[in-house]
């Protein structure tokens, strides 16, 4: 008998999907730790993201051939650094002086463990109150996510060249504003904390409910970058119970996804949706996220009571539409927005019946005329009082102003089952 | 690094003086903390004049170089060692003084 053995012919192909894993891999979990490093050594974000991506580019060139390093991680920082210093030296020729204060880190030693603080300062950084929201979004994804310029523009529907000037410009208010490269002081760190976790809702809801009319209507590329982006400020931050909420929010609204959108591309409202279709895996991790926070018996802020909405729509075969109403309640007394309290008289509508979700959605009709759901909302009570004619003039109403492709097929077809 | 900053106001000479106690008290502050640069109120932007004295004769235009629905009332300087401790000292400015504030980043002395 002939030992078993590989053909050879096998070898290189299952080594070259091998290295690209490795380098996929690498991207994923490296890529905001090197950017971060580099950015406290250099104290240039330019310099640091610039370095990063070629250090990244020399891996994919040379792990094909050269094999996987042992420590992908500290090969990137180091090949990293090299780049950054090499630019330094390019730009700064004519400026001895200038080379000489650049390269005094040079001789620098690394204090150990100050890696992770280094991640969270990029966060705090990207995610500063001086920046305008979309600069927030766009820096967050581009050096803690480690997406390129053309991902995040289309992700957003503008062109390249308009993102990429966006990214420029917020890095240029960054240096010459003096947002400094730390992590905010204790009592500054939970305003800034949540400053953060709006702007991964932000990028999650995009994904989530994607606008324009000929893009898809979830947009998974977004929801999923959300979500990691959170796990990593969990695991950074892992005491602060609004991260762990925002986590187990965006986890049960993941878990969804498949039953929110038919095969026809039409939304799917939840106690319609086909549960089998439902990731349990992702449930069970935000029903403990959750608990966790439950457990922690600390009063629970927005995200976590939006978590805990969520875990009751996700409870057994249906909502408990009076345990919602109660956590709305929670949730009107921290946050008395529009937005909350429609929600919260959608919850009432489906618990004491439509006249009197009707008559707490009309409270709040003024502020919120321009908001699709509003609409919508109101069109489905109306229905169910039959009120025919306010009825289709709810529906035309959302129609007219909802922008994703999957909520505007759904309240198409509520209106053409009432007629004209 | 220093930065200036703008007191924006829409209304001429509108400072009460509650207002002035309460800046006279922040300014206190900005001393003791080694923050203050500089400090001034400004007369109404009508009293303007803008200068130009690029050609062979000098030309002067009475009012302010552009008509805004609002303008600086007052500026200070202040010293910060970065954005973070100017934000947060200026919103208690900002409290002090009753009005909007603009901080804007002064370019460092060339080297």
């Amino acid at each position: 008998m002939q030992p078993p053995s590989r053909a050879p012919s096998d070898a290189p192909s299952a080594r070259v999907s091998d290295v690209r894993d490795a380098l996929t891999r690498a991207h994923r979990t490296e890529w905001a730790r090197v950017v971060a490093t580099l950015a406290r050594r250099f104290g240039n974000l330019d310099i640091a993201e610039d370095a990063a991506a070629e250090a990244f580019a020399t891996a994919a060139e040379h792990w094909p051939a050269d094999g996987v390093p042992p420590a992908p991680g500290a090969w990137l920082t180091t090949t990293a650094t090299r780049k950054a210093i090499d630019r330094i030296r390019r730009e700064s020729t004519r400026d001895a002086r200038h080379r000489e204060a650049m390269l005094v880190y040079d001789t620098e030693t690394e204090p150990l463990g100050a890696i992770d603080d280094d991640r969270l300062r990029l966060i705090f950084i990207c995610c500063h109150p001086a920046l305008a929201m979309p600069a927030r979004i766009a820096l967050t994804l581009r050096l803690v996510g480690g997406l390129t310029v053309p991902e995040i523009a289309s992700a957003f529907l503008v062109q390249d060249t308009t993102m990429g000037a966006r990214i420029t410009r917020a890095k240029s208010k960054i240096a010459a504003s003096g947002i400094p490269y730390r992590v905010p002081a204790a009592q500054d760190l939970p305003v800034r904390v949540s400053g953060v976790l709006a702007v991964l809702f932000l990028i999650f809801n995009e994904g989530y409910l994607a606008s324009g009319p000929d893009t898809a209507p979830v947009r998974e590329e977004l929801t999923a970058e959300a979500i990691r982006l959170t796990r990593l400020l969990r695991e950074l931050l892992p005491d602060n119970g609004e991260i762990t909420g925002l986590l187990g929010l965006m986890l049960l609204i993941e878990a969804r996804r498949r039953a929110r959108v038919s095969p026809s591309g039409e939304l799917v409202p939840l106690a319609e949706q086909d549960r089998a279709l439902w990731d349990m895996a992702l449930i069970a991790e935000g029903h403990a996220l959750v608990r966790a926070r439950l457990a922690s018996g600390l009063a629970p802020g927005r995200y976590q009571l939006l978590a805990a909405i969520n875990a009751v729509h996700t409870d057994g075969d249906a909502t408990d539409w009076t345990q919602v109403v109660a956590l709305y309640d929670q949730l009107v007394r921290i946050d008395p927005s529009p937005i909350v309290r429609l929600s919260r008289a959608i919850a009432v509508g489906e618990c004491d019946g439509p006249e009197l979700g009707l008559a707490l959605i009309d409270r709040v009709g003024a502020e919120l005329e321009e908001y699709p759901p509003f609409h919508a909302a109101r069109a489905q009570l109306l229905r169910r009082l039959d009120r025919d004619a306010e009825t289709r003039e709810a529906y035309d109403a959302a129609i007219a102003l909802a922008e994703n492709s999957a909520e505007v097929a759904y309240l198409k077809r509520q209106r053409a089952e009432l007629g004209s | 690094m220093q930065y200036l900053v703008n007191v924006i106001d829409d209304r001429s000479e509108s400072g009460t003086a509650e207002e002035a106690i309460a800046i006279d008290a922040f300014n206190e502050k900005l001393i003791a903390g080694g923050h203050w640069v500089f400090a001034a109120g400004l007369a109404d932007p009508t009293a303007s004049t803008v200068i130009d004295g690029r050609g062979d004769e000098p030309v002067f235009t009475d009012g302010p170089f552009a008509e805004a629905k609002e303008w600086a009332a007052g500026l200070w300087v202040i010293e910060a060692p970065d954005l973070d401790v100017a934000l947060a000292l200026m919103t208690e400015g900002s409290r002090a003084c009753n009005r909007r504030l603009e901080l804007r980043p002064m370019l460092p002395p060339p080297e």
